[in-house]
């Protein structure tokens, strides 16, 4: 295809990328350098007979004006990143020189909210992922071997949790663990513990949002191994048959190599999407126990004074994270591109 | 002769049907469970005494006179005026799907039958885009859009789902059209017809199965969106889901949360419907990408 055509084929499409998500990227990293005006204070004297005193007042009209003259804030160059919201230098060079202990330093970083997020977004990509990939392969298997009526209704059931919308999934699954929700009260019978909650302790509350997130994207591992299956030759699995393979065997030996693609396809995807972590946090209301990287963006972005410094700043963190995320899988498809090219 | 690798003892039969039933149960009861809790009042779907009581109804019995209640729904719809993020939803998701699919086709079109260097690096960045967490595009547009008054409005968040869309819609159309032979439109054009003619009346044809199912996904993203329309939207045209989130501050009062709960299942239906309609064409949709690798 001739490049004019093919120009004209992918504008609309291209400029809608380039205006909201390439020019966002740039905005982003242009507003991380800047941060709010401070408040105008006027000092005004005012004396009396027992003598003067000096009151201090916020100029409502001059702050508004600079804010309206100059949007983006003053300038602060890097910063915001190195504030206490973000990377911290200062506090994590303290909290290094002062513990005792590799464990006291991290128990130190936890409260730092930057490193509290990246831990809890590190932990819950780095775990759902492999855990809904094995999830998904043994329901696929499990699917695979049902008579043929009872497929179609089991991958109908096995979609819901995949295809509901994730603030929604999440609310439902927390109103069921709440103390007076039905899982929330048959645990507590269960362990005989009245005061027990879900909600209170940290590392409860990191389980659940877990067990959460492979709820959720289980059944995307489970359809695209599902369909992996049906092409799994049945020549193959004759032979290793004759052979006198197990049924774990041959499971191990002739299906797992043929997924081994998808694996690498399920992989890339639930690290993207479980990176950006988001909806169960406020789905599960667990901001006090457990907060991601995107979350303390949304967090900066609301409310009535909106640190558009300091959400920028965090979203150029999330961006680098990302590309370091990815780029293992863009070395490799630019070794691959360049070798088929050779 | 294909049963011969499929026999297997009754120990892993029985195995393998329990596991099945404990997933399906672990996907389908908070489903059920919520739809059936929905027409319950507060004291009974949040029981102090027994979980029990939301299966019987004791407490909407002695409140309400009988075993279901739509007061949930009422609350809902009527008083907290769901139905006008239903609308928004609607308008919403109609025009981000259309549009998409639009820029989509020709954008996959032209990236399938490109064998430039540039088209293959296009769908790399496209693939870097898609990794952007949302928030992140947010809060680049956020100041912008405060300064040009663009903030609060439909079409505004409609544009900008369509772009967050527009990466998936490309790598999804692409793989679809690669499946086209190439001699079906080089044909056309040898008949004289210009690219846009060959695409317009050999491509347009036989590509509805493939834009149907992107077209689901575009309308999965628009409708489960949080992030875009909770921050972009004003208050009186907000979508359903962070109308739903608004509804969780107010839970403390008695019954509220029952609304939420109403709202939640109101928003859940369509999906079931859309399951309903198309798991083919869903499920040939999330294995594209696979097989495509």
């Amino acid at each position: 295809m001739p490049h004019r055509t093919f120009l004209w084929f992918i504008l609309p499409s291209l400029v809608a990328m380039i205006l909201f998500i390439a020019l966002p990227i740039g905005s982003v990293i242009v507003q991380s350098l800047f941060v709010e005006h401070t408040q105008v204070l006027i000092v005004s004297e005012s004396c009396g007979p027992f003598g003067c005193t000096e009151t201090t007042s916020i100029d409502v009209e001059a702050t508004a004006a600079l804010q309206a003259a100059e949007p983006l804030g003053r300038f602060n160059g890097l910063g915001t990143y190195f504030d206490r919201n973000h990377l911290a230098s200062l506090e994590v060079s303290q909290a290094w020189s002062s513990s005792a202990s590799i464990a006291e330093f991290f128990s130190r970083l936890m409260n730092l909210p930057f490193y509290s997020a990246l831990a809890f977004t590190m932990t819950y990509t780095f775990v759902v992922t492999p855990l809904v990939i094995v999830l998904g392969l043994f329901i696929a298997l499990g699917v695979n071997s049902l008579p043929q009526f009872a497929k179609g209704p089991t991958i109908f059931v096995s979609l819901l949790p995949m295809i509901i919308t994730p603030l929604i999934g999440s609310l439902i699954l927390f109103w069921m663990i709440d103390a007076r929700g039905i899982i929330g009260s048959t645990l507590q019978a269960l362990f005989n513990d009245g005061s027990l909650s879900l909600k209170a302790s940290p590392v409860l509350t990191w389980i659940t949002l877990i067990v959460y997130g492979v709820w959720h994207s289980a059944p995307f591992a489970f359809i695209v191994f599902y369909a992996g299956l049906q092409t799994v030759p049945e020549d193959t699995l004759e032979a290793a048959l004759i052979d006198g393979a197990s049924r774990w065997e041959r499971v191990r030996y002739v299906v797992i190599p043929y997924m081994a693609p998808l694996v690498v396809f399920i992989a890339l995807i639930q690290l993207m999407d479980n990176f950006r972590v988001f909806e169960p946090i406020v789905g599960f209301s667990a901001q006090a126990n457990a907060t991601s990287l995107s979350w303390i963006i949304y967090n900066d972005l609301r409310g009535d004074t909106q640190q558009f410094g300091s959400a920028a700043a965090t979203s150029v963190l999330t961006i680098l994270g990302v590309c370091v995320l990815l780029s293992p899988v863009l070395i490799r498809t630019w070794r691959d591109f360049n070798r088929k090219r050779a | 002769m294909a049963a011969a690798s499929q026999r297997r003892s009754p120990l892993l039969v029985t195995m393998t049907l329990a596991f099945v039933g404990i997933w399906v149960i672990l996907a389908a009861f908070p489903f059920v469970w919520t739809v059936w809790g929905s027409f319950k009042v507060q004291a009974d779907f949040f029981s102090k005494a027994n979980w029990m009581n939301a299966v019987w109804g004791i407490a909407t019995t002695a409140e309400t006179g009988s075993a279901f209640t739509g007061a949930g729904y009422e609350g809902a719809w009527i008083k907290r005026e769901f139905w006008r993020a239903v609308l928004n939803t609607g308008i919403v998701v109609f025009f981000t799907v259309i549009i998409s699919l639009t820029f989509g086709t020709l954008g996959g079109y032209a990236l399938a039958r490109s064998g430039y260097r540039y088209a293959f690096w296009l769908l790399m960045i496209a693939l870097v885009f898609r990794a952007m967490p949302h928030i992140t595009l947010v809060s680049g547009y956020l100041l912008p859009f405060f300064q040009w008054n663009l903030w609060g409005h439909l079409p505004t968040s409609i544009i900008v789902l369509v772009a967050i869309n527009q990466p998936f819609t490309l790598w999804m159309l692409h793989s679809f059209f690669l499946n086209i032979p190439k001699d079906l439109d080089e044909s056309a054009m040898v008949d004289g017809c210009t690219r846009f003619q060959a695409f317009r009346h050999v491509i347009i044809p036989v590509m509805w199965p493939g834009v149907i199912t992107t077209g689901l996904f575009s309308f999965l993203l628009a409708y489960n969106d949080f992030a875009v329309t909770a921050m972009l939207l004003s208050q009186e045209n907000q979508t359903m889901v962070p109308k739903i989130a608004s509804f969780l501050g107010t839970t403390q009062v008695e019954g509220q949360v029952m609304y939420a709960v109403a709202a939640v299942v109101s928003a859940t239906a369509p999906l079931f419907v859309l399951i309903m309609f198309f798991q083919r064409q869903i499920v040939s949709g999330l294995t594209a990408g696979a097989v495509k690798g």
